[in-house]
């Protein structure tokens, strides 16, 4: 572990705290110029966490502790993720402990604390809430291994930085099994992230909502945690996209001061992406929820293809 | 740039396969018309790349054939057709559409490992891609087994066509040009013929599906 890879990770992780709440904000300018309706400000996510921050937590009398924890866990999971995912530098002290496999599993952690947390309270609403996240859940999380095996494929391993250090390095060749990858992987970070096709993030229409009905019973400083993660899940989320897709720009071992010109490559692939993303989701209405089982057997579907087609053609 | 190009004829043959995957999970006819016209455009964007590679200048004009037929004209003549039978509403399927497509994966996989030993014997440019282009033959078939209406049933054996003409492109570089005419007049009568079947269908029945014509007489 060298001393650069030490300020390497730190400045990773505070990176992701302190921009992902910008993300969250630029996709939902976009999302509303795009809908033609007048936007909120970039900062509003920063405006909203600092509201909630200072206001008093009201938790229900029949809470249990599990109410209590899952939003520090569901934080410090998604905290830990924008750790492992390489962002800046493939240079990463976290990364040994966490490859792709465990980095899932991450994810599946906070899920299921938050259902707990949703169920305790006793309301049909939360407990509806989780049941679905469950649904979006166990369908989204072996496409979206299948998407890290086809990426592993390439590079013989399953560590993040292993592979993006590969994809970066090699000579520029098209590899059409990630293409497909990549579709894929974009349909279930749809999924995880909540997003239209799937989920409505700006909707409190009971019938319709996942995310939101999960954290209905939140207030003040939980709710802005659980916020938070959400927004640092998103940025997990591309960070991951980015670097398995576009690998460009990311700073290696060997080159520690390549850190000073990956930050504003990451900021320009981030704000080409959160265009895109909002782009994705004007354009697609929200699908029943019997249709997400299907849209999200297409995303696994289209990894196996993936995985096959990398057999065949042999990358 | 060469080896960009060739590695550009395996993403072309990977979008025709994802493409024949996405008709067999499309359920709008409207939308299945435009993924057609897609893979047709796939498919004349890998022959000239195979054209440029191996300088075969008959594959530019097979190329051009294809665009003029499958991209412009057919979808045209298809838009034509479901807009006078007004039939733009939800296909119906025989099986639902996740299972089709775990159908469709376990064709892949059959494809896949066929056409390997077949592809050790070519020396073509795309012998790689030769088990993509059987597996796209073998889902429009899948495609036109599960379908009930008509409409889908004659995409289905249009993409089947695609599928055909690109393992010729990818396992010889193309077939006599010959031959080629005549499969591209073959699939154009085929689709007229098909067109006014259509109608025809629709006049005996008030309806497209073609389960109404397994009875042979009336009762």
């Amino acid at each position: 572990m060298s001393l650069a890879g030490l300020f390497a990770q730190l400045l990773a992780v505070v990176l992701a705290l302190g921009l992902a709440p910008l993300l969250t904000g630029w996709i939902n300018q976009w999302r509303a110029w795009l809908q033609g309706r007048r936007a909120p400000g970039l900062l509003q996510p920063y405006r909203t966490l600092h509201k909630l921050f200072n206001k008093e937590s009201v938790v229900a009398e029949n809470a249990s502790p599990i109410f209590r924890v899952a939003p520090y866990i569901m934080f410090g999971s998604m905290a830990l993720a924008c750790g492992i995912a390489p962002t800046l530098s493939t240079d990463l002290p976290l990364a040994p402990a966490a490859d792709a496999i465990a980095l899932v599993g991450l994810f599946a952690l906070a899920r299921v604390f938050i259902s707990l947390a949703a169920m305790d309270i006793g309301t049909s609403f939360g407990t509806l809430g989780a049941r679905r996240e469950m649904l979006v859940g166990f369908l989204a999380e072996p496409a979206l291994l299948m998407v890290l095996f086809a990426a592993s494929l390439i590079s013989q391993s399953t560590s993040l930085a292993q592979i993006v250090e590969t994809l970066a390095h090699r000579p520029f060749a098209i590899y059409p099994s990630l293409a497909v990858a990549g579709v894929a992987f974009t349909m279930v970070s749809l999924a995880e992230n909540a997003r239209v096709p799937v989920d409505n993030p700006a909707t409190h229409l009971e019938l319709t909502m996942i995310h939101e009905a999960l954290i209905l019973e939140y207030s003040g400083r939980h709710l802005a945690l659980v916020e938070w993660a959400a927004s640092l899940k998103l940025f997990a989320y591309s960070c991951i996209g980015l670097a398995l897709f576009v690998p460009w720009g990311v700073a290696e071992a060997d080159t520690p001061i390549a850190i000073v010109f990956a930050i504003p490559a990451l900021v320009a692939k981030l704000t080409v992406g959160g265009v895109l993303l909002a782009l994705i989701e004007t354009i697609n209405a929200k699908m029943r929820l019997f249709r997400v089982p299907e849209f999200l057997a297409t995303a696994f579907l289209l990894a196996v293809i993936a995985l096959l087609v990398h057999g065949l053609l042999g990358a | 740039m060469n080896t960009l190009l060739a590695q550009s004829i395996n993403l072309f043959a990977v979008v025709l396969l994802v493409l024949a995957f996405a008709m067999i999970a499309q359920r709008r006819i409207l939308t299945l018309i435009h993924l057609f016209t897609l893979q047709g455009a796939s498919l004349v964007a890998a022959t000239l790349v195979v054209a440029y590679l191996t300088g075969q200048s008959h594959l530019y004009f097979s190329a051009g054939m294809t665009f003029v037929l499958k991209v412009v004209l057919i979808p045209i003549l298809l838009h034509r057709v479901i807009q006078r039978l007004n039939v733009r509403w939800d296909v119906e399927t025989l099986f639902n559409i996740p299972t089709t497509m775990l159908i469709g994966i376990v064709l892949v996989i059959v494809a896949f490992n066929l056409a390997r030993p077949i592809a050790g014997l070519s020396t073509s440019i795309a012998r790689g891609t030769l088990g993509i282009a059987l597996a796209c033959v073998l889902l429009s078939f899948l495609m036109m087994i599960v379908r009930a209406k008509a409409v889908p049933q004659v995409i289905g054996f249009l993409s089947m066509e695609n599928g055909l003409f690109f393992a010729a492109t990818a396992a010889t570089s193309g077939m006599p040009m010959i031959v080629e005419l005549g499969i591209a007049f073959d699939v154009l009568v085929g689709i007229l013929i098909l067109g006014v079947f259509m109608f025809q269908i629709r006049e005996q029945f008030d309806s497209l599906d073609i389960r109404h014509l397994e009875k042979l007489k009336e009762d």
